[in-house]
């Protein structure tokens, strides 16, 4: 129980993800090996786990949630909507809203981004990807706080609760820890895959990126531009300039908009070469730091500073078996017959 | 778009363009297309020949098929190919591979294979060194043979020494010599080339099947040897513009400097004026024998014949030294560079298998490459000038007595043809009459020269006959690089983007400037800090302007050709093979070179006109 209810992203590692959930760890693990994030602080687990003995206290959480039947929609509707009433309205205990409230203050920014980051006890995070909540440029600490408990609230949704249901996930074992960072207001934002996602050579960085904020490609609602830059040579050998019709941006008072962008504009590469090439660069380093491929998130902001907002282990490719490529042989002439042996 | 043929015309569909229809007979027998060439598949060898041809040199193009085609079929015995076949129409070069497709055949050939090019493979070294040593002979030989001439009368001494052979006899003789030559060259040009590629694609494939997505730049760039011979041309250069320097003799070198006036200004000079003219020597004997294009036309002329190319690079190189910059290659850090990448690539690699397999292939590779890289200044360069230049020894004789206007019209005489008139001449020497032959060769030497200038206009398919499904010839694959890929883009030309061009992505960056279409290498002085070379074919020997210009474009070349390998050095963008860049583009215009991408585009709507 020492365990503090924020902690910051530089005291963070990746094997605090039990207390602060898959996203935070890999914001700390990126903080610690030198690589620029936005930063921020985690709300841990610890919090969430008051706040939950607090709610417990007055009827049943857990418990009810893993009594419940996948297949029944309408009890699991019920319970969820009943849960997420009772997790608004149900005070913070006051150790936890000062912390937050003070590290908001220290943080300085803006506007932050305020994200899931949900733990088991034996679930990789990855399967939750799709089922948590994040809120991009909340203004103040009373809104962040707020959008702290949504996101809390956002573990009994409907569909999270089916899921952990469908999967007999003890919910002991569940816990929400949030990601609270300043918010980059991004020039440009995307995607960067350190192993191919089309052919899977390790050889290549495949990066796409659009205008505005990383939402619009994360959600799909822009083509992004795409290279594909050797990962040892920093050859660019593709360049797929597409239409960026629009891009995301803040809000006037909070929240994102989306905004036509004008003609030159909108097929204009988002990024520069140089940039390709320093996207690159953080790449390989993330990438040799976990000693895996990586899928990341990242923007540049207004002033051309490169930000990496998430990293994850690339999952499809490696969940191969690594084969050899051709057959060894002890005499390497075997191997020239290839060419000159004529089509197989 | 909707009424294009998708398929190649057939040889006999092809008609000679009205007019040049003696020129075309003129070339010999065998070269013309003829019945039962429609069965079979053909290209335009636009990489070695894209220029039509004079008649006689026609030489190169019937002396390296009958070697390449030797050592293939007979030799080395490759399973699954035999020689090239070639055919000529309207001054363009066909050729056509003889593919062995009877699996029996294949498998017997494969036994002859694996014992025969096997065992090249293992000795290689030591046939190596055996093979510069018979190209150091066969140059000496061709440098012994003397120039040819007729005296008025015998000299004394034939008299005296009892020698027995009168002076016209040494024109045959001569003749037939630097003929003999320039065929053996060729045999030794290929006894290691196909093996030596082979090798190198071995790896390259392995690579490609280990990472897909790898360009072949970075492959190209595992290979690539640094001390090539080829490389030494320009080292040479940068070691005079330094000696200029320590000389204290540098100013005598500006831009657009009369070179003759510079020469006999240093040689007013005195003692550093004439040292410096002695270093010139060093470096012309033997390194300035290197032509300005890939030597298979007798008017890509040498350094030495035309000091152009070394000399309008010295005025730069000289500001550099000046400057304080080290002008020659870092050949260790090169290697260093080189060694980071082939560990790099490999640590990618997932499987101790492949980690071996990659390891034996490497090495093989460097084992075997620098004879790629190293014969074509023995081979390309320095013989090919020698012999060209003997035949325009014959060319001043010939005209001297009439037989055309000028000298360098004997190369528009088949070989047979100018070997009829040197005995033409022989008979007229030795019967003390005149020669038929101002008779009959100025009309004929006309008729051919305004020919070429016809078909230069006139383009030529780039392929003919029955589209094969697969090309699965490793020659033709490993020296045109045509694939059924690649046809299949020849057969959908025209469909698209025209103000965008793609060719092979030599060595990386983007790049936009002002386009200078230099089609001869007279024209190099037209180039500025910081143009981009468009032309026609590009090699090492260009290297000395790659400091000047901000990018290289051109028609022909692949990605591990010499020039892609320098301008990777010299970190210049470069996209080689395109086909058609110094068509397509008009001098002076805007382009954008992307040679990470290997396309080139035309920014500008109109040509730029240029300054008078």
């Amino acid at each position: 129980m020492t365990t503090p209810a924020i902690a910051w992203f530089a005291d963070l590692r990746i094997t605090d993800r039990p207390t602060v959930g898959g996203k935070g760890a890999s914001l700390g693990e990126l903080t610690h090996a030198g690589i620029e994030v936005p930063p921020g602080f985690v709300v841990t687990t610890r919090a969430f786990e008051q706040f939950l003995a607090a709610l417990e206290a007055r009827a049943p959480v857990r418990a009810a949630v893993a009594a419940l039947d996948a297949a029944n929609l309408d009890a699991v509707t019920t319970l969820s909507r009943a849960l997420r009433r009772r997790i608004e309205e149900e005070p913070l205990p006051a150790p936890v809203e000062t912390a937050i409230v003070h590290a908001h203050a220290r943080l300085d920014a803006a506007t932050v981004a305020v994200r899931s980051s949900a733990t088991t006890e034996d679930a990789e995070d990855a399967s939750f990807a799709g089922l948590q909540d994040t809120f991009l440029r909340v203004p103040g600490a009373g809104e962040t706080v707020r959008r702290v408990r949504e996101c809390w609230g956002s573990l009994y949704s409907v569909e999270s609760i089916i899921y952990r249901r469908k999967h007999g996930l003890p919910e002991d074992g569940v816990a929400m820890a949030v990601v609270v960072q300043a918010m980059v207001d991004a020039r440009t934002a995307g995607v960067m895959f350190t192993r191919s996602p089309t052919t899977g050579d390790k050889s290549v960085i495949t990066i796409e990126g659009a205008w505005g904020l990383g939402s619009a490609v994360v959600s799909g609602e822009v083509t992004p531009d795409r290279w594909v830059v050797g990962k040892i040579t920093g050859e660019i050998s593709v360049r797929d300039i597409s239409d960026k019709h629009i891009r995301q941006v803040p809000a006037p008072g909070g929240g994102i908009v989306d905004e036509e962008l004008p003609a030159d504009m909108r097929t204009a590469p988002a990024l520069s070469d140089e940039e390709l090439q320093a996207l690159r660069a953080v790449g390989r380093r993330v990438e040799k730091h976990y000693g895996r491929p990586q899928d990341i998130e990242w923007a540049i902001d207004k002033t051309g500073r490169l930000l990496l907002l998430q990293s994850r282990p690339e999952t499809v490719w490696s969940a191969k078996d690594a084969k050899p490529v051709a057959a060894a042989s002890a005499d390497p002439l075997r191997h020239v017959m290839n060419i000159f042996g004529g089509r197989k | 778009m909707s009424d294009k043929i998708m398929g190649f015309p057939l040889p006999s569909s092809l008609s000679v363009v009205p007019g040049t229809e003696a020129a075309q007979a003129a070339y010999p027998y065998y070269t013309q297309f003829h019945e039962g060439d429609d069965d079979r598949f053909w290209f335009y060898n636009s990489m070695h020949f894209p220029e039509p041809m004079h008649h006689f040199d026609m030489i190169t193009a019937e002396a390296a098929y009958c070697a390449l085609g030797s050592f293939n079929t007979r030799v080395h015995v490759l399973p699954t190919t035999k020689g090239i076949d070639h055919r000529i129409i309207n001054g363009r070069v066909f050729i056509g591979g003889v593919a062995v497709t009877d699996p029996d055949e294949i498998a017997a050939r494969t036994a002859e294979f694996q014992s025969r090019a096997f065992y090249y493979y293992e000795h290689w070294e030591e046939l190596y060194a055996r093979w510069k040593d018979k190209m150091r002979a066969l140059i000496a030989d061709a440098q012994a043979l003397p120039v040819p001439s007729l005296p008025d009368l015998e000299p004394i001494e034939t008299t005296h020494t009892g020698k027995g052979i009168a002076a016209n006899h040494a024109l045959i003789d001569t003749y037939r010599k630097t003929l003999e030559g320039y065929f053996r060259m060729w045999h030794h040009h290929f006894e290691f080339l196909l093996l030596g590629y082979g090798a190198y694609l071995t790896f390259f494939d392995f690579c490609k099947k280990a990472f897909p997505e790898i360009s072949d730049q970075a492959i190209s760039r595992m290979v690539a040897g640094m001390e090539a011979e080829i490389f030494r041309p320009d080292e040479e250069v940068k070691r005079l513009a330094r000696r200029a320097v320590e000389l204290g003799v540098d100013a005598h070198f500006t831009d657009g400097m009369d070179i003759e006036a510079v020469l006999a200004g240093l040689d007013a000079l005195g003692n550093n004026g004439k040292a410096w003219l002695a270093e010139l020597e060093t470096s012309r004997d033997p390194w300035f024998n290197v032509n300005v294009g890939d030597g298979f036309y007798h008017y890509h002329r040498s350094w030495n014949d035309d000091l152009s190319m070394p000399f309008a690079a010295l005025p730069g190189y000289i500001a550099k030294v000046k400057a304080g910059e080290t002008i020659e290659r870092p050949m260790e850090k090169l290697i260093a560079e080189r060694q980071q990448l082939i560990e790099d690539y490999r640590d990618l690699l997932d499987t101790d298998e492949d980690r071996a397999t990659y390891d034996q292939l490497i090495t093989l590779a460097h084992r075997v490459f620098p004879y790629v890289e190293g014969h074509k200044f023995y081979c390309e360069h320095w013989y090919t000038n020698l012999f060209f230049n003997k035949i325009r020894e014959f060319g001043d004789l010939l005209c001297a007595h009439g037989f055309f206007p000028e000298p360098a019209d004997v190369f528009n005489l088949t070989h047979y043809e100018l070997e009829s008139a040197i005995i033409d001449l022989m008979l007229s020497w030795s019967s003390g009459s005149a020669p038929v032959g101002p008779r009959a060769w100025p009309a004929r030497v006309a008729e051919r020269k305004a020919a070429i200038r016809v078909w230069a206009q006139h383009n030529v398919p780039p392929a003919l006959g029955v589209v094969p499904d697969v090309i699965d010839d490793p020659a033709i694959v490993m020296l045109w690089g045509i694939t059924r890929e690649s046809l299949d883009v020849w057969l959908s030309d025209g469909d698209g983007d025209s103000r965008e061009l793609k060719g092979f992505a030599a060595s990386s960056g983007v790049v936009e400037g002002t386009a200078r279409v230099v089609k001869s290498v007279e024209e190099i002085s037209r180039l500025r800090q910081g143009d981009i070379l468009v032309c026609q074919v590009t090699n090492p020997t260009w290297a000395p302007i790659f400091q000047k210009i901000a990018a290289a474009v051109s028609d022909i070349g692949g990605s591990m050709s010499h020039m892609a390998i320098v301008a990777r050095e010299y970190g210049l963008p470069a996209v080689v093979g395109t086909g058609s860049a110094t068509q397509k583009i008009r001098d002076g215009q805007r382009i954008r070179v992307d040679g990470g991408r290997g396309v080139v585009q035309i920014l500008d709507e109109e040509p730029v006109l240029e300054e008078a």
